[in-house]
């Protein structure tokens, strides 16, 4: 007998948005073996994402954000093993240790580790109210953190930083954003896009401070007190949370001899490029991108499913999902910021719609070949950028910069 | 609690009890059924959560709001009684309700 029946046993670690999915998806692309899934963490999969937005606010609960109830993982025959890391990985014996001394043999591994908050190596950088955001627990700690009356210090101005920085405002804490480069979203977004989000929370009351490298945390009896910068100046604050980047969890691989770039090298099915009884899907994957003729590593939600389809698919035997558009997405105030591509190679900036009005685009173009869009407030521009994006296909620019011309006018 | 049904692309049915106060999408989320990704958990962000609403439920599942309306526009097979699932809260007076899935999710 042949077909997904007999794959054998599944083993997952982390679970994550990426593990959680991969599991469920297993079991819906009809994996009948065994499937553990592996979880620092003391509680089910859940979605990330809302930490920073609606839960922050206190709009959304622990059920809400779980990915699945937590009676899913016994009735779906998932053996979910909460609060547990692996210690190592014996790629020729097929078992992974596990933190709790028990040996798990495996017929597929699925890495899907994540990424971790970089903390600042710099004095204080472990004082009491010196948060990050990435887990439940985070976000539970920095919401007891913020409110009226409270100052709270944002160390890094990219989405995530952005993000609390809106809820922290709508909590009614004070909130100051730091950020080392002279703009905001310097890694990730063209200026057009960084002068409007500054003004847009400027608005909001949210204060910055640009080209401001953060050189210590101050104690203020035993817990953070304020910030200090280069030029000498304290910001105070009663809570500054860290979102300056992550780095992929990917050490048990390289100890386990796979081969890693910024994170676990894969191919097309997630599958690792040193050993195909071993997968890696989200944050801590570098994964092809043929639309970009390209290797990176992506941190969203969007990447993580669609490389849980990619792995669950190739393990049950089915065919590889079609190639995405990647994509992500953030929640500001009343703003819908949504991202299609990335800009590699781009050669022009384009403009359609005018910023003032709170709803417009910027395109990322190669040539005449869209490569990524940045959408606010624009779902039109945004789901017709994404098509453009995979299907490579010229456009007219003058067409795309006149916002009386219709989206679909111009892909036509 | 109310009684949803939700039909694969495929013609498989499942017959689910969802509570009130839940979204279509997340109902069949929560229960791992085929044919809902769901890829932004619910912001309104994605279209991936697209079903046909059964033309007698139409009136009891109300208006597309317009970030839906635009979302919506660039689906795959958009008909009139399209919907994104996770624009549907759930009350009582949907028990009974059945939507299908399209073929895909883009």
């Amino acid at each position: 007998m042949s077909g997904p029946a007999d794959n054998g046993h599944v083993v997952i670690l982390g679970a994550g948005h990426a593990g959680g999915t991969a599991a469920a998806l297993l079991r819906q692309y009809g994996h009948a073996g065994p499937i553990t899934l592996v979880g620092e963490e003391p509680i089910p999969p859940y979605q990330r994402p809302p930490l920073s937005k609606a839960w922050l606010k206190g709009e959304a609960d622990a059920d809400s954000l779980a990915l699945k109830p937590v009676e899913f993982y016994p009735e779906a025959g998932i053996d979910f093993r909460a609060g547990v890391t692996a210690t190592a990985i014996d790629r020729s014996a097929k078992t992974v240790a596990l933190s709790d001394g028990a040996t798990v043999s495996y017929d597929q591994l699925i890495l899907a580790t994540g990424a971790r908050a970089i903390a600042l190596p710099i004095p204080g950088a472990d004082l009491p109210g010196v948060l990050f955001l990435r887990t439940a627990a985070d976000a539970e700690a920095l919401k007891a953190a913020i409110g009226p009356g409270k100052t709270l210090a944002v160390v890094g101005g990219g989405y995530i930083g952005l993000e609390v920085a809106a809820s922290g405002r709508a909590l009614g804490a004070e909130v100051v954003v730091l950020e080392r480069e002279e703009r905001l979203l310097a890694r990730v977004a063209c200026p057009a896009l960084s002068t409007f989000f500054q003004g847009y929370h400027e608005k909001h009351g949210v204060r910055f401070e640009l080209g401001a490298a953060v050189t210590a945390f101050d104690s203020g009896g035993g817990r953070v007190g304020g910030v200090i910068l280069a030029d000498g100046r304290v910001i105070p604050c009663d809570a500054a949370v860290v979102g300056v980047g992550a780095h992929p969890n990917d050490e048990l691989a390289k100890a386990a001899g796979l081969e890693c770039a910024r994170g676990v090298v894969v191919d097309l099915d997630a599958r690792s490029v040193t050993d195909p009884a071993i997968f890696a899907i989200g944050d801590v994957a570098h994964r092809p991108m043929p639309i970009y003729d390209r290797m990176f590593r992506m941190e969203s939600v969007p990447n993580a499913l669609e490389q849980a389809k990619q792995a669950a698919s190739a393990i049950t035997g089915r065919p590889r999902p079609a190639g995405e558009c990647p994509w992500q997405w953030s929640d500001q105030y009343d703003l819908k910021l949504q991202i299609a591509g990335y800009a590699f190679d781009t050669t022009e900036v384009l403009m359609r719609g005018d910023p003032a009005s709170g709803k417009f685009a910027i395109f990322h173009l190669k040539g005449d070949q869209v490569q990524s869009v940045e959408a606010i407030n624009a779902p039109p521009e945004f789901m017709m950028g994404k098509i453009l994006i995979l299907n490579r296909k010229p456009v007219d620019k003058a067409k795309l910069a006149d916002p009386s011309v219709s989206m679909k006018e111009v892909a036509a | 609690m109310a009684k949803i049904t939700y039909i694969e692309h495929n013609g498989t049915e499942h017959a689910i009890d969802v509570k009130t106060g839940l979204t279509v999408m997340e109902g069949a989320v929560k229960n791992n059924i085929p044919g809902i990704d769901a890829d932004c958990g619910g912001a309104c962000a994605c279209a991936t959560c697209h079903v046909y609403v059964d033309e007698a439920w139409l009136d009891k599942t109300g208006e597309r709001s317009a970030m839906e309306e635009s979302m919506l526009d660039f689906a795959e097979g958009v008909e009139a009684n399209s919907r994104l699932s996770c624009q549907i809260k759930v009350t009582d007076a949907l028990d009974g309700l059945k939507v299908t899935m399209p073929e895909s999710q883009h």
